[in-house]
């Protein structure tokens, strides 16, 4: 049996960027939800506040770590891997990750210190501005990173010389067709992401009877800003629909399942897409509402996947079932918000045992609409890497072969697995012991961080006083 | 290239700077982590522990910086040297990944050794020694065809990639312990001090070996120290270097709290001089030059500006982040 060195490079890089994004997508979300609980308390003064700001801080403490750690081996991944790509792209995209290092990463970093370890060392406006500014690195590096990314997808402000990009105008580069639409769903999934697990953590901490305050506070806010940013992220993903439509209409028919071009087209519920036959099976079609939702027209015309040669074609049933599993968890939560509506205005929200189980069971749907979203654009991409112009098979490194890649990503399955379990459990147990109950100086410190930090903290500000 | 403009010098030293700012940085806290392994209970470990859990991940950013600022100043460097050294860099990615996460995950159980602490331990060691091994790769040069690397991914494995190896093993020892030094008292200084008179024995052979080893391997770097004049100019280096491992050997035997982290920083400054002197213009040697290796004109000067902007930036509150946890770290206190 022979490795392929290019299947094996792509399946690394989904498994390490698929785990990857679970934390960004959390951590994104917890550090603006930690700067407006610092606000809060700042402004009120209630203690609610900063006590589910320290319980949350010390989650936000595990997901951020794992976050950099799995961050860091993102940008080698373009040069162990994919040289090629690295080497023709280079001029274009080189910046926008380095900005990214020089805007985001420092900026987190350089304050995730302070916001951790520093509340009792330095003064209250401080450990607020160090959280604000950890809030800003994250949306600074999805700003970023986002905007690579849609080069990729929609490349534009570019020329070719002699194989390889070369920027003509940044502004174009930067904020090409598809980045502004990407950067808001993605952004906005994050912030949901992080809601429905701040939704089920205030369920189990209301059901547990322990924390009903810190809990009733987690569960109101989150099902406020859920309230306005699910439908919100209903009308995004359906701009970015009809942007896919117009930039990267082989993705859409392959996200369709649509094989003929044709007007008028019915809306695919389920089917079972046949590559070999270019065709479906088993459909389940509503008529006529596919054009009306993909180009707000009932005669919009649909490209079909047999216009694009069968070797630009992505992949079908892949883009397929991932988006309807993206679509289904939208559903579920605008389900979600509406019943957390209904029993708040009829005053039940916190009482209804129903109600604080679901949102305890879908504390995760975040995650799997945002990897299934994922897999939709970056699967719906391919076969190229930068949409039409450089194959994936084209950007691999030529000098790998494919038992070297085998071993690389047997590497990365491992130390995954045994990581992820690790911190998830750590994360569960965090939760468990909920939020401080009280809170005199030292242990609402203990609360906020980690505990044996907190003793560099109180031994560095005891060894300063004279 | 419009020859008036020519970015080149200034993204060598930019980059120069973040790289030598990255192995310092990581280097003490990578250090720790090596010595960590010889802490003898878990007070120690805890002291260890929180001397540089406030300042690991920023010190961790300036290697992203790094692998980023070469993708984007001299990305053909990057797009060469990166596939050359695969091994060795997913060696450090993975350990990495386990050493990072270790600072989260052994608090839940301070008290007792566990496999974090191992994880932390081994995970600092092993991403030393890959690094070591992807210096000691980019000194032996290599094997290009065209706009890519040609050998094979286990080329980058020598005797003197290994040793360059192990050398580094030594190096970030003996920053890790003037950081300890720094910031301990006590028995555990006391404990520093000795460990870091074995590293600096570990590092000075190393050195020397290395300063041997390479004119015979690199005949360009031969004719670049040993012709006359240039040993004349260059002789200040292996004199101070030599000076400076006295005046450490000194420092971590009498009571000096700062001397011994900035003899090592010195030693490493004047290595790595050293090392840029024997390999410049080269970037990925044999025959690869900074400026064949360069990006276009405008993705350099679009990165450049804001580079200067944001990196005086950063170095600000940085140092303001390393000045709030300043002073001496003990683990006994706030137990009541």
């Amino acid at each position: 049996m022979t490795l392929d060195p290019i299947f094996i490079s792509r399946l690394q890089f989904a498994w390490v960027i698929g785990w990857h994004i679970l934390l960004p997508a959390f951590t994104v979300g917890s550090a603006t939800f930690i700067a407006v609980l610092e606000g809060l308390h700042l402004a009120s003064r209630r203690d609610v506040y900063l006590r589910v700001s320290m319980f949350w801080i010390r989650i936000f403490s595990v997901a951020f770590g794992m976050g950099v750690v799995t961050g860091v081996v993102m940008p080698f991944q373009i040069g162990t891997n994919w040289s090629r790509y690295a080497d023709a792209t280079s001029n274009v995209l080189s910046p926008l990750f380095a900005y990214e290092g020089l805007t985001a990463f420092f900026l987190e970093a350089g304050f995730l210190g302070v916001l951790l370890f520093g509340r009792t060392i330095v003064p209250r406006w401080a450990h607020f501005f160090a959280a604000l500014m950890v809030a800003a690195g994250t949306l600074f590096s999805s700003f970023w990173i986002l905007s690579a990314n849609s080069w990729m997808q929609t490349p534009a402000g570019y020329e070719i010389v002699n194989g390889r990009f070369y920027p003509v105008d940044w502004i174009d580069v930067i904020f090409n067709p598809s980045f502004l639409p990407r950067l808001a769903h993605t952004v906005v999934a994050f912030f949901i992401t992080t809601g429905f697990v701040a939704l089920g953590t205030g369920a189990y901490l209301i059901r547990r009877g322990r924390f009903p305050a810190e809990g009733r506070t987690l569960l109101s806010m989150t099902l406020w800003l859920l309230t306005i940013l699910v439908p919100l992220q209903i009308f995004l993903g359906d701009h970015h629909g009809l942007n896919t439509l117009m930039y990267q209409p082989a993705k859409l028919a392959a996200i369709e399942a649509r094989w003929e071009t044709g007007r008028g087209v019915p809306l695919t519920l389920f089917a079972l897409p046949d590559e070999k036959t270019e065709s479906n099976r088993a459909a389940v079609e509503i008529p006529g509402l596919g054009s009306l939702i993909l180009t707000h027209s009932v005669r919009g015309e649909i490209k079909g996947l047999k216009d694009f040669p069968a070797d630009q074609r992505p992949p079908v049933a892949v883009p397929f079932f991932a988006f309807r599993i993206m679509v289904g968890c939208g559903v579920l939560m605008l389900a979600v918000v509406l019943l957390g509506g209904w029993l708040r205005w009829s005053g039940r929200l916190f009482e209804n045992p129903w109600y604080l189980r679901l949102c305890l069971l879908l504390t995760p749907i975040g995650f799997i609409a945002v990897i299934a979203g994922w897999v939709v654009t970056e699967v719906g991409r391919q076969p190229w890497t930068v949409y039409g112009l450089l194959r994936t098979a084209d950007s691999v490194s030529p000098s790998l072969a494919g038992h070297d890649v085998a071993l690389s990503l047997a590497g990365y399955v491992i130390v995954y697995l045994i990581m992820y379990p690790s911190g998830l459990l750590l994360i569960l147990r965090i939760i468990r012991g909920g939020p401080a109950s009280h809170a005199d100086k030292d242990t609402t410190i203990a609360a906020g961080i980690t505990e044996a930090p907190v003793l560099a903290a109180a031994a560095i500000s005891e060894a300063r006083k004279p | 290239m419009n020859p008036v403009l020519d970015f080149v010098p200034i993204w060598t030293v930019i980059l120069g700077a973040s790289v030598f700012l990255y192995v310092l940085l990581d280097g003490f806290d990578l250090g720790v982590g090596i010595l960590y392994g010889f802490a003898p209970n878990s007070v120690a470990r805890n002291i260890l522990m929180n001397s540089i859990a406030p300042v690991w991940d920023g010190n961790e950013t300036w290697l992203v910086f790094g692998g980023l600022g070469l993708f984007a100043a001299f990305p053909l460097a990057f797009s060469i040297i990166i596939p050359a050294v695969y091994f060795p860099i997913l060696l450090m990615l993975l350990a990495l990944v386990f050493r990072g996460v270790a600072f989260e995950f052994r608090y839940r159980d301070a008290e007792h050794r566990t496999v974090w602490d191992y994880a932390f331990n081994a995970g600092s060691a092993l991403a030393t020694f890959a690094q070591g091994v992807v210096l000691g790769s980019i000194i032996q040069g290599f094997k290009v065809d065209g706009r890519a690397f040609s050998g094979s991914s286990f080329d980058c494995f020598t005797p003197f990639s290994i040793m360059t190896g192990v050398a580094l093993l030594f190096g970030y020892g003996l920053l890790g312990a003037g950081w300890l030094i720094l910031k301990t008292e006590g028995d555990i200084q006391k404990e520093a001090r000795r460990q870091g008179r074995v590293c600096l024995i570990g590092i000075v052979t190393a050195i020397i070996i290395v300063s041997l080893w390479t004119p015979v391997l690199n005949s360009a770097v031969a004719s670049r120290w040993f012709v006359i004049p240039n040993i004349l100019f260059l002789a200040p280096i292996p004199i101070t270097t030599a000076a400076v491992a006295v005046l450490t050997w000194r420092s971590l035997q009498n009571g000096s709290q700062i001397l011994p982290f900035a003899g090592g920083i010195m030693l490493f400054a004047l290595s790595y001089g050293g090392i840029a002197i024997s390999l410049y213009p080269m970037i990925a040697p044999p025959n690869l030059t900074l400026w064949q290796a360069a990006s276009s004109g405008r993705t350099q000067v679009f990165l450049l500006v804001g580079a200067l902007v944001l990196l005086p930036v950063i170095l600000m509150y940085t140092s303001w982040a390393y000045w709030v946890f300043r002073g001496k770290v003990r683990a006994n206190i706030g137990y009541h």
